[in-house]
């Protein structure tokens, strides 16, 4: 989110789609988010000549093209340090990075860890679909052990990166999951824009040529609500219509799935989900889909200060008092003047 | 070095002879970097011109009195115009066995050694790998050699001052700084002065390291009589009326950067990662916040040059700033400068390379980097400093070429002008013409093109938040004007031969000859910070009658629009280098020149001798 300095006007989602076709294969997730992001855009009372859409390279990292806004499409995994500088010359524009498990995770991985340690405001959508699309298939930093792909054709024996788990150990103060065709997705992205600080997001994308429906498991919407736990701030963790909720296990110091008996919750231990409790998030952002369902929306959320917002603040204290008289600095230290008898200090 | 100094050229007869070069070698811990430093104040002080090189080990406290933990300071001053840090010292002073072994081969014959015999134990020599005491055993013949027992007289001056040993050992320099400024008749005040304001919270350091530099002063008045050592005045230098300071090319650069972002009415925005030699530029810039200098120490190379084209993107002057491998880290951003036509200065202070190679080292290594360093057709300008003193207008330089022409420019300097000091005449900024840019604010006549152009092939900078101008660019070739995504073939055609263009046609000065004469026998073709020694090898070459010129150049991409006519108005072209031969390939390829190589890559500045040597054999 940023501070907006331009008078908001109203927008419609008309206003978010540019004159570009869209290259992305027909049915891939990315065309559901651009859509989810193009709705979100006119209810947050941003302007499209104030937003910027930064990406690194990879499917998702064409978004910018997308989006009527100003765009920079950039090279690959280093959206954040482009997004830093961007935001650190002009903290009112409001940045939205678009980047991939590829991207954000393997070549990138370092600048995602840097912005979310200093937490530069602004959005990071990564949209994780455990696949290198671009390139045609080769399995990714968040694709599953023994996964079979053009490099690993007897499949992959490394263990996976936890995009969220990853974020929140990076210092992240927000982290929110949401899936391509999740009609929740915008309330997601609105949460994250509210945000002031880095806002990780997770999306995860289906990517139908290479890696079609990895997700079914939990996002398919038949039977959903059994395997989707999408948390809300100051509500009970419960889910399978009421019949199933997420409680603290005291003693072994980990969550545990409970029963709910006639919606009484609180008889079963359901915790109730604070957005600002950082230990129970690192014990969403770990649960392990199968035992568990899917954590989804808004796992983390407590603001603390911006880098830019910091690094303003120093520049003008430091600057505080001072006159920037660039001639007087050239002859700053020791000087000496020779006159035609000779140097004297 | 000469740029302050009347220049007398050719009408000296020895133009060093009234020169003195003092080398100061101890262990990386005995401070010799300081002690050269403020010695080279007092040669200001003394209106000498002066030419500095700080010779020190990228271990920053490698283990005491090894050979490899050496740290020297060399300085040549005189009262003429001084060009290079000098060939063979005539003083050298080693404060252990092992500054003696490896400074002593370089040292003049007849020179002399002022050695701290105190330090020359067992331990000491044998870490140095010598067998015998060389102070005893007649292995130093060919020098005059005055052994004093500096740790001792230290020791002794600093005793009422009731410090431990190990600090009272570390006043060491300051005695043998007072023995130089007796030996040179130089004034102690400033030197006392500067300690007092140094050690302004410790006054008994303070009045140790006074007591240990005015013992090191009175030992060299009464030691006169007896052995080798003799009072030496060097008169001041002819030097232009006007103010003066020390500049090392680090602060050139960082100066002359604030200078170029106020000429060009932008504020800077510099990302950097420490690198020897380029930090202390970062180290500079982050200490000019009042200068609308924002300054970001950034989590690696890579993320150093995206935030700055980030920056620019914004409407800032994006800079970065590294050497050799940073640099080459910092390739692929630097296509996407080139490819979205955003301004950006990179900094290469040049070292010994490839991969980790010399850190602490000079090197010119890095012109084919800088000049064809990147995938794909990526033309890019490249500007070279000769001196501390030149980096400050080189950096200007690189500033305008990169707002006026919307392009990523290599600034190249080296180890050797990063560190070194020269006396530099405070130029009045006032006589430097501004060149603000113009940022697009609405669409022109005939609607925005993003990658619509000027008549220097430039396209409009628009800032994001700009209203009407929203445009998207990136890395993938842009089509024509609207800077769209385009493959097509005749596009990128098009697109490739304007981003070729437009560097060609980016106007830079005729090139000048330096000294001597348009045409004639032989040019001695340099770039960089061996202007120096080939100034003075040139100088003394002409004054015993040689036709031989210098040509130096600044603007190595795109090179001046004269350049192959002048280089084939002499009958031989030569070209020294701290390489292997590059510029040479450059000058071959763009003129069919017969430029011959002279080489060096011993991690040292030429010598004026080599170069000396090099013009004689040229000539044969």
């Amino acid at each position: 989110m940023n501070e907006m300095t331009t008078i908001a006007r109203t927008t419609t989602l008309k206003d978010w789609e540019t004159d570009q076709e869209v290259r992305w294969c027909p049915g891939c997730g990315d065309y559901a988010i651009l859509k989810a992001v193009q709705r979100t855009m006119p209810e947050i009372g941003t302007t499209p000549e104030n937003t910027v859409f930064v990406s690194g390279i990879g499917c998702s990292s064409r978004f910018p093209y997308y989006m009527e806004t100003y765009g920079f499409h950039t090279i690959h995994g280093r959206a954040p340090a482009f997004a830093t500088g961007l935001k650190l010359a002009n903290p009112d524009l409001d940045i939205w990075i678009v980047t991939g498990d590829g991207d954000g995770l393997s070549i990138g991985g370092n600048h995602t860890m840097h912005l979310i340690r200093r937490n530069l405001d602004c959005q990071i959508m990564l949209f994780n679909n455990e696949i290198y699309g671009l390139t045609k298939g080769q399995y990714s930093p968040t694709s599953r052990v023994g996964t079979t792909s053009p490099s690993t054709p007897y499949g992959s024996v490394d263990r996976p990166a936890q995009p969220a788990a990853f974020a929140l150990g990076a210092g992240a103060r927000f982290v929110a999951r949401g899936f391509d065709v999740s009609k929740e997705l915008p309330n997601v992205l609105k949460a994250a824009h509210a945000h002031k600080g880095a806002a990780f997001i997770e999306i995860f994308q289906n990517c139908i040529v290479y890696n079609k429906d990895v997700f079914e498991d939990f996002a398919a919407p038949k039977g959903a609500e059994d395997r989707q736990l999408w948390l809300k701030n100051g509500e009970p963790m419960i889910y399978a219509k009421g019949t199933k909720g997420i409680a603290l296990d005291a003693e072994a110091l980990h969550l545990k799935t409970v029963d709910v008996v006639d919606g009484d919750w609180q008889a079963a231990g359901v915790i109730v989900h604070d957005v600002t409790n950082r230990s129970v998030a690192h014990m969403l952002v770990e649960m392990r889909f199968g035992e568990f369902p899917m954590a989804l929306g808004v796992l983390y959320d407590d603001p603390r200060p911006t880098f830019e917002a910091d690094v303003v603040r120093q520049n003008k204290a430091a600057a505080e008092g001072k006159t920037a008289d660039l001639q007087s600095l050239l002859k700053k230290g020791q000087t000496w003047t020779v006159t035609e008898g000779g140097p004297e200090l | 070095m000469a740029t302050a100094v009347v220049d007398q050229a050719d009408k000296r007869q020895s133009p060093l002879s009234d020169a003195v070069v003092v080398r100061f070698a101890g262990d990386s811990g005995d401070g010799m970097q300081l002690t050269g430093g403020q010695f080279t104040l007092s040669s200001a002080l003394a209106g000498n011109d002066f030419a500095t090189f700080p010779d020190f080990p990228a271990e920053i406290r490698a283990p005491q009195g090894t050979l490899f933990g050496v740290s020297a300071f060399q300085i040549n001053f005189g009262s003429s115009a001084i060009d290079t840090a000098g060939d063979a010292p005539d003083v050298l002073v080693a404060m252990n066995p092992a500054a003696l072994k490896t400074n002593v081969p370089q040292l003049k014959q007849g020179g002399l050694i002022i050695a701290d015999e105190g330090e020359f134990n067992d331990r000491n020599l044998a870490k140095a790998k010598y067998e015998a005491n060389p102070l005893d055993d007649g292995s130093l013949a060919k020098w005059q050699l005055l052994k004093l027992n500096i740790s001792q007289l230290t020791m002794d001056a600093v005793k009422p001052f009731g410090l431990g040993n190990k600090e009272a050992l570390r006043c060491k320099n300051m005695w043998t700084l007072g023995l130089a400024l007796w030996m040179f008749d130089r004034d102690r005040q400033p030197l006392i002065d500067w300690l007092n304001a140094k050690f302004a919270k410790a006054p008994d350091l303070a009045a140790a390291n006074v007591a240990a530099l005015n013992a090191g002063h009175a030992y060299g008045e009464t030691a006169e009589l007896a052995g080798p050592l003799k009072q030496h005045h060097v008169d001041p230098a002819p030097v232009a009326p006007g103010l003066y300071r020390t500049l090392t090319g680090a602060e050139g650069i960082a100066l002359g950067l604030v200078a170029g972002a106020q000429l060009a009415k932008l504020p800077m925005f510099f990302g950097g990662y420490p690198i020897t030699p380029a930090s202390a530029i970062l180290h500079h810039l982050s200490r000019l916040k009042e200068y609308d200098v924002t300054t970001f120490q950034a989590e690696d190379e890579i993320a150093a040059i995206c935030s700055a084209i980030g920056a620019s993107y914004a409407g800032s002057l994006g800079v970065t700033s590294s050497s050799g491998p940073g640099i080459a880290l910092k390739g692929e951003a630097m296509g996407l400068a080139i490819m979205t036509e955003l301004p950006l200065v990179i900094v290469n202070s040049q070292r010994g390379g490839p991969s980790t190679g010399l850190p602490t080292k000079t090197e010119q290594s890095d012109l084919y980097q800088a000049v064809y360093g990147r995938n794909g057709d990526a033309p890019m300008p490249v500007v070279a400093a000769r001196s501390p003193g030149d980096a400050f207008e080189c950096a200007i330089e690189a500033v305008r070429i990169a707002v006026q022409y919307m392009t990523p420019v290599m600034l190249l300097t080296d180890g050797y002008i990063a560190n070194a000091a020269e006396p530099w005449a405070v130029p009045d900024l006032t006589t430097y013409e501004a060149f603000p840019v113009e940022f697009l604010t609405e669409a022109p006549e005939g609607g925005f093109k993003p990658y619509g152009r000027d008549e220097n092939l430039k396209r409009p900078w628009v800032k994001p938040g700009t209203p009407g101008l929203l445009h998207r660019i990136g890395g993938i070739e842009k089509e024509l004007d609207t800077g769209h995504i385009n493959y097509a073939p005749e596009n990128h055609q098009a697109m490739t031969d304007i981003r070729k263009d437009k560097i060609d046609g980016i106007k830079v000065p005729d090139q000048v000859v330096e000294l001597g004469a348009e045409g004639g026998k032989l040019a001695v073709v340099g770039w960089g910070s061996t202007f120096g020694p080939i100034h003075q090898a040139v100088r003394r070459k002409r004054a015993e009658g040689l036709d031989v010129s210098h040509v130096h150049i600044r603007h190595i991409w795109p090179l001046p629009a004269n350049l192959g006519e002048l280089l084939k108005s002499y009958d031989k072209v030569i070209v020294p280098e701290m390489n292997t031969g590059q510029l040479k390939t450059v000058l071959r390829d763009q003129y069919l020149v017969d430029a011959k190589p002279v080489n060096k890559v011993s991690g040292q500045p030429f010598t004026i001798a080599e170069i000396e040597a090099a013009i004689e054999e040229a000539l044969k």
